[in-house]
């Protein structure tokens, strides 16, 4: 038997969420933009700008708090001996829902970290994200009833699970070797935001650090924003919700100490009022979420415990934000892009027709 | 007669779903659940729990762990 994991109680939980929030919050003292101290979402899009798999000027920064999610989670799943290389649970299927969870969050401007981190600054707007959020978990929990499942892994080399991490360390190292040059928009190979809130982040070393210690605290945790919704619906538990309303709640107020919050619907930070499709955006995610079992912070966090699935999903989302900006499906403060709405539609058709087809085959 | 509930291979959250379809259906008071990860563990000794079961045993199998679980 092993020592139990004190971070997988129920107080272990709540101080996670509170670190988080905490953290999240200072982030964005620190120089990360408005309502986004962490949004995994966000800054996923924000890695694929600065790679130039799209070209909106506004949103390119390799950000080493994504960086740190994975490393932190490969340190902790070796040190406690729980680095478990897996694959083979329908990478296929993990990477298209990838696509569609980032369009949907994209709608909406936000992963459900940041709708979190929204509310607890005061963004009347994230009440819709969420409620769509919850929506789309249920439906999720629908298909989770009815036997939906993406099939088995299997056990796989060490190294498989290494190649997310690997990844994350070659884009840490491009950033060290084209540093941000002042107002330059782009360094060597890398593009760099001058406006707009990929130009808003804090110092590199310091958001990688703050990365790799909530990665490590998540791994432990098993910290899950979806299935804190998804728990609650489908089994009555409130273990994982215990953590994410610690996050809002801890979030709110280091927002307060620190002169962060303001209550209101508009002008609020990378936001919009279109308030349809900030519930169907998030809808969209949360159902892509609970068929591919994790919100985008715990794909991470399992990526870095050796599941290539998860790491395949991340992939997909970090596709799926080119496609959302090179296509214009992604919002705005001005609100929804060109081609959003069909998009969210062609994303729910996708999701049900994943959910509808993937079934157990064996009770 | 023990049941034995296969979730190895299975992510999140389908050995707690397996594990609480046997505890509710099943007509074995004698339960063994197989997982292959920690979080799995967790969460089905978790759940057992909830349910008022007894988790009489966890210990290390191959990858994973079985779970010995007895219907309250």
């Amino acid at each position: 038997m092993q020592a139990k994991n004190i971070f997988a109680t129920r107080g272990g939980i709540i101080g996670v969420g509170a670190g988080i929030g905490i953290l999240a919050a200072v982030l964005q003292k620190l120089g990360n933009p408005g309502n986004m101290g962490i949004c995994v979402a966000c800054f996923e899009r924000d890695i694929a700008g600065g790679l130039g798999l799209h070209r909106a000027d506004v949103v390119q920064y390799i950000r080493p708090e994504i960086i740190g999610f994975v490393l932190g989670s490969l340190v902790a799943a070796y040190l406690f001996n729980e680095y478990r290389p897996r694959v083979g649970s329908a990478p296929i299927v993990r990477f298209v829902l990838g696509v569609f969870a980032m369009i949907g969050a994209l709608v909406f401007l936000g992963c459900p970290w940041r709708a979190v981190l929204r509310l607890a600054g005061g963004d009347g707007n994230a009440i819709l994200g969420l409620a769509g959020l919850t929506f789309g978990i249920w439906v999720g929990t629908l298909f989770l009833k009815n036997g939906y499942n993406l099939g088995r892994t299997q056990v796989t080399h060490a190294a498989v699970g290494w190649m997310l991490p690997l990844i994350m360390t070659g884009f840490l190292l491009l950033m060290i070797v084209f540093p941000q040059v002042p107002n330059e928009p782009k360094s060597g190979v890398l593009f760099y935001s001058v406006k707009g809130p990929g130009s808003m982040h804090a110092p590199l070393a310091l958001a990688l650090i703050v990365g790799l210690g909530i990665g490590f605290l998540a791994q432990r945790s098993r910290f899950c924003t979806m299935g804190a919704i998804r728990d609650l619906v489908l089994f009555g538990q409130t273990h994982l919700l215990t953590g994410f309303i610690s996050l809002v709640v801890f979030a709110f107020v280091t927002n307060l100490v620190l002169g962060q919050f303001k209550a209101g619907f508009a002008g609020q930070p990378v936001a919009h009022s279109a308030h349809i499709w900030n519930f169907a955006g998030m809808t969209l995610a949360g159902l892509a979420f609970a068929l591919a079992g994790g919100c985008p912070g715990r794909q991470l966090f399992l990526s870095g415990e050796g599941d290539g699935d998860a790491a395949v999903f991340v992939l997909g989302m970090i596709v799926g934000a080119g496609f959302a900006h090179n296509f214009g499906l992604a919002s705005s403060p001005t609100g929804v892009g060109p081609y959003g709405i069909p998009a969210v539609i062609i994303g729910l058709l996708v999701c049900l027709f994943i959910g509808f087809t993937m079934r157990r085959k064996s009770a | 007669m023990t049941t034995t509930v296969d979730a190895r291979g299975l992510s999140c959250p389908q050995p707690v779903i397996m594990t609480l379809d046997e505890i509710k259906k099943g007509s074995d008071k004698d339960i063994v659940v197989l997982v292959d990860t920690d979080t799995s563990k967790e969460n089905v000794v978790r759940a057992a729990t909830s349910q008022g079961c007894q988790v009489k045993d966890v210990s290390p199998e191959g990858e994973g762990y079985r779970i010995a679980i007895v219907k309250g």
